[in-house]
């Protein structure tokens, strides 16, 4: 595959495909793991902290 | 390491872009990720300490993740010899799915990712001790020792260790005597698991030029070796019970399980022509991947009845 005027084949679109989604999850994994982690460690009081 | 640079033959105008999410997901070595994972959670229930269950969970994904991240990156700088060996030429990298560098990025990226999100849910030691383990598996022992000394296995095999101490420190930001003992019984227990595969694969390595201890010292002092430390292991082996912190029936149970592994070592010893020579390496080798996982098992059991 050069680097100007590549043009992908089905098969490459579809893995392409598939790379998305599973960094899409990823994400969405990731953006989980930080909200369950910052209830843990902080607790419920996280909101009645002074400024 | 020079060696290696001209081992390339990679096309630099290959922009990639052909590899699927599952040889991503090879490139994680998952059958090691697992072994990682269970030797880490061992450390971590047997570890003092209050940690909240999620945060558990969570700590054990990222040493799994920085296992594997080690395990992209050891692919990257091993994609010549890999090529070569037929145990190894269908990984990604050799089979032109994915190209050295995309397993390069996402190895760093996974290795920042997991020793960051530890630190951030358990402690600054055990993000600590895992950015070590992947330093010490990828640096240590990938880019220097496995190309230049037949002792590869022995020293690289703290690499393979260390996940039960990353497990322990998790929960108590510590390294103790205990934790010590689990990495030393995974420490001991790697030079004859590997001797037994490089005796039944010695042809590969040699093709690959890679110093194993059969290619560089030749098969009998390599039995000679996998005896001695199958001798060391038994010890080792029943060392949580000697320190004081598993029960005796541990106790028996790991001595029995030594003296198993102990004579299949002396099997390996003995029996040294042939193919006959060959399923007798087999056989040591699979023992000690049950060996170790009834091991584990067995303290990890202890610590869960406990619990109770």
């Amino acid at each position: 595959m050069s680097k100007q005027n590549a043009v992908l084949s089905e098969e490459q679109i579809k893995t392409r495909r598939g790379r998305s989604v599973a960094i899409a999850v990823t994400l969405g994994v990731l953006v989980a793991l930080f909200y369950v982690i910052t209830i843990v460690k902080l607790g419920p009081g996280i909101m009645a902290r002074p400024l | 390491m020079l060696e290696q640079t001209q081992g390339l033959h990679e096309d630099a105008t290959d922009l990639g872009g052909r590899g699927r999410v599952s040889d991503y997901i090879a490139l994680l070595k998952p059958r090691v990720m697992s072994l990682v994972v269970f030797t880490a959670a061992v450390g971590l229930v047997m570890a003092p300490g209050n940690q909240h269950p999620v945060l558990s969970f969570i700590s054990i994904f990222c040493i799994a993740v920085g296992g594997g991240a080690s395990g992209a990156l050891n692919m990257w700088w091993d994609a010549d010899i890999d090529a070569v060996m037929s145990r190894t030429k269908m990984r990604p990298i050799p089979a032109g799915k994915i190209t050295r560098q995309e397993a390069f990025s996402f190895g760093i990226v996974l290795s920042f990712g997991s020793v960051l999100t530890l630190g951030l849910v358990a402690n600054w030691v055990a993000a600590g001790l895992l950015a070590f383990t992947i330093f010490f598996y990828v640096v240590i022992y990938t880019m220097w020792l496995k190309r230049c000394t037949p002792q590869n296995i022995v020293i690289g095999g703290a690499a393979g260790a260390l996940p039960p101490m990353v497990g322990w420190a998790a929960v108590t930001g510590d390294v103790t005597l205990v934790s010590i003992a689990l990495f030393m019984i995974t420490f001991t227990w790697t030079p004859p698991h590997f001797w037994a595969l490089a005796l039944v694969k010695s042809d590969d390595y040699q093709k690959a030029g890679v110093p194993m201890l059969p290619v560089v010292a030749g098969e009998t002092a390599t039995r000679y070796q996998i005896v001695l430390y199958s001798l060391l292991l038994l010890p080792v082996g029943m060392s949580p019970y000697f320190l004081g912190f598993a029960s005796v029936f541990y106790g028996v149970g790991s001595a029995i399980l030594g003296l198993v592994f102990l004579s299949y070592g002396i099997r390996v010893w003995r029996v040294r022509e042939g193919d006959a020579a060959k399923k007798t390496a087999m056989s040591l080798f699979r023992f000690s991947l049950f060996y170790l996982m009834l091991i584990f098992a067995g303290l990890l059991a202890e610590n869960m009845v406990s619990l109770v």
